[in-house]
């Protein structure tokens, strides 16, 4: 195992546990308001401050990342369901015009402006989480429907595959008992990397008013709410924007290292 | 078609694969924004209006005509640059995006010219260092530039640049009459949170192609007639790992001509971005649609551009699709 990939690992177990531990206990209730103690900076009793309805920053921070954490993973989630079924059958059917109309399909959502698409859907269908989710997943299905092809082709070629035709196994067994598990590490990869974009994509659409709505805490609507106030409360924006940095970097670290470690191709030929 | 040239006969399949691209864009935006909730005429005049004064006005709009005729006309419209009326403004769509691409464009075309200045500087360098720590520092700099949600960094942009230090405003835009330095003094901060993480990414670009080429045969040629390790990088290495650099650049344009709407909305900035959010609030459908459409006409016409940039420097690749 690679540094980096130690250190991705720790930060992203850092927030997951964060985002677990949540579910049974936060310093404070996320959702009290105490007004008196309102904008506070880091001290003994509120260890990350109080906002300026006086909540604890550290409770909201901690059920934040199960919002992120959320719409992030079923995000991801949805492209791999659709995209990996669509990528192997587009390499199954190589050349043809199921191959071609299923990767010009690909071309299309590519072409689309993710952002503007994702603000469209959330702001036509309503603002809010699930919302949010399809609008992030819609654009993880050509990215893993590409990965998929690109990974299966090679494979479909292999001795192997032949055996198992001669022995009469059909495409979609072929495509899920033998083709699937020589590429799970190309998925992995990949998923880390979705996973980290639709943590940003996620922190961007609740920033403009369109993710979860109140009162389900999450770090970019934590960032809308301090933006007025960062001329006196800067802490308010630091920590939020700290939270979506580790959490990011820590992924992104982790599928540089799942990549080393799962391809030893690569480490020799990485750059 | 053996007759023809191999490039002339790549430029048409492309051209047909653009123009198919184009339409069925067109038909995707038209019906699901058709398909949204709410009637902008009811929208207009409130929920507490007469049903005949929303049903004259639904035929002024001339949204009573059947979808399909509709799209027809939409479509008919942007071809010959009639980008239609604004349902709340009342002036052309045309001229509305005219008016916010002169925000839109610049901004973009700044962030652009900044990142690529960051960009290859660091790529240049993080490459001919390879390993040491100088590689390892920039490697690591541009980890956390992508980490980085450029919302938040325009903040603290803003925070240090125009709340504590007063260089810059926090926002709005001084509008180009003022004159081109202050119009782009005042686009610099969005153009600063706007470059980062594609700096960051390009700079990883940049370094990965020059180390493939380093790896090349003509660069051992290179320094075996003479020259040194910089000679050869300048010469034969950068020029060689421009194409993956290039079609990043390229896709980065049309990023950003689109990834500014969330830095317009932090920065109060009368783009496109804005445009569009304030055209998604008020039910101005044909607005959205046309700027959407805008939108993804500049990505497909920049890839379109691309590949063909590609198949000239490259003749083997205009036999393989």
């Amino acid at each position: 195992m690679s540094r980096n990939m130690i250190i991705g690992g720790l930060l992203t177990a850092l927030v997951v546990l964060a985002a677990l531990l949540s579910f049974v206990w936060t310093p404070f209730a996320h959702t009290a308001m105490n007004i008196p103690q309102k904008l506070q900076t880091p001290n003994m009793t509120h260890w990350l401050g109080t906002d300026h309805f006086g909540r604890d920053i550290l409770s909201m921070i901690m059920v934040g990342a199960r919002t992120s954490i959320a719409v992030a993973f079923v995000a991801v989630g949805i492209g791999m369901l659709i995209g990996v079924p669509l990528g192997l059958w587009a390499a199954a059917r190589n050349g043809g015009w199921i191959d071609e109309l299923i990767m010009r399909g690909n071309d299309l959502v590519f072409a689309f402006p993710s952002l503007v698409i994702a603000i469209l859907i959330t702001a036509i269908f309503g603002a809010g989480a699930i919302n949010a989710i399809i609008a992030i997943g819609i654009f993880n299905i050509p990215v893993f429907a590409r990965v998929t092809r690109g990974g299966a082709l090679p494979i479909l070629a292999r001795e192997f595959i032949m055996a198992a035709r001669v022995s009469g196994k059909g495409d979609a067994r072929i495509a899920f008992e033998h083709v699937l598990g020589n590429i799970a590490n190309l998925l992995i990869v990949q998923a880390t990397i979705q996973f980290s974009l639709g943590i940003l994509a996620e922190a961007a659409l609740s920033y403009v008013g369109l993710g979860a709505q109140p009162p389900t805490p999450s770090w970019g609507r934590m960032l809308a709410d301090a933006q007025t106030l960062v001329s006196i409360a800067p802490h308010m924006a630091l920590i939020p924007g700290c939270a979506i940095i580790i959490t990011v970097l820590g992924l992104n670290l982790l599928g540089d290292g799942l990549r080393d470690m799962l391809d030893p191709r690569l480490r020799v030929a990485r750059v | 078609m053996p007759n023809l040239p191999a490039m002339l006969r790549y430029t048409l399949k492309r051209l047909l694969s653009l123009c198919i691209s184009l339409a069925v864009a067109s038909l995707v935006i038209f019906f699901v924004i058709e398909v949204a909730p709410g009637d902008p005429a009811t929208f207009m005049l409130g929920i507490n209006s007469q049903p005949d004064t929303i049903a004259a006005l639904r035929t002024e709009l001339g949204l009573d005509v059947p979808k399909w005729q509709r799209y027809l006309s939409w479509v008919g419209g942007l071809l010959t640059g009639d980008f239609g009326t604004s349902y709340t403004y009342r002036t052309p769509v045309a001229q509305m995006i005219a008016d916010r691409l002169w925000v839109s464009l610049p901004l973009a075309l700044y962030a652009l010219t900044l990142s690529t200045a960051i960009a290859f500087p660091t790529g240049i360098y993080a490459a001919a260092r390879r390993g040491k720590a100088g590689d390892t520092a920039v490697m690591g700099a541009t980890q956390l530039g992508v980490a980085i949600p450029n919302f938040w960094f325009a903040m603290m942009l803003v925070l240090l640049f125009a709340i504590n230090l007063r260089w810059f405003s926090a926002g709005g835009f001084v509008g180009w009459d003022k004159g081109l330095g202050a119009g782009l003094w005042s686009l610099t901060l969005p153009a600063i949170s706007l470059a980062l993480p594609q700096a960051a990414i390009l700079s990883r670009v940049m370094r990965s192609a020059l180390l493939d080429v380093l790896g090349e045969d003509f660069m051992r040629t290179a320094r075996a007639k003479g020259l040194t390790r910089g000679q050869a990088l300048w010469r034969h290495g950068l020029r060689n790992a421009m194409i993956p650099v290039l079609t990043i650049i390229g896709l980065q344009f049309s990023f950003l001509l689109a990834g500014a709407i969330i830095i317009e909305q932090v920065f109060y900035l009368p783009g496109l971005g804005r445009l569009v959010f304030q055209s998604i609030s008020a039910r101005d459908l044909i607005v959205v649609e046309s700027v959407v459409m805008l939108l993804v006409f500049t990505v497909i016409m920049v890839n379109f551009a691309v590949d063909l940039a590609y198949a000239l420097v490259d003749p083997r690749l205009r036999s393989r699709t």
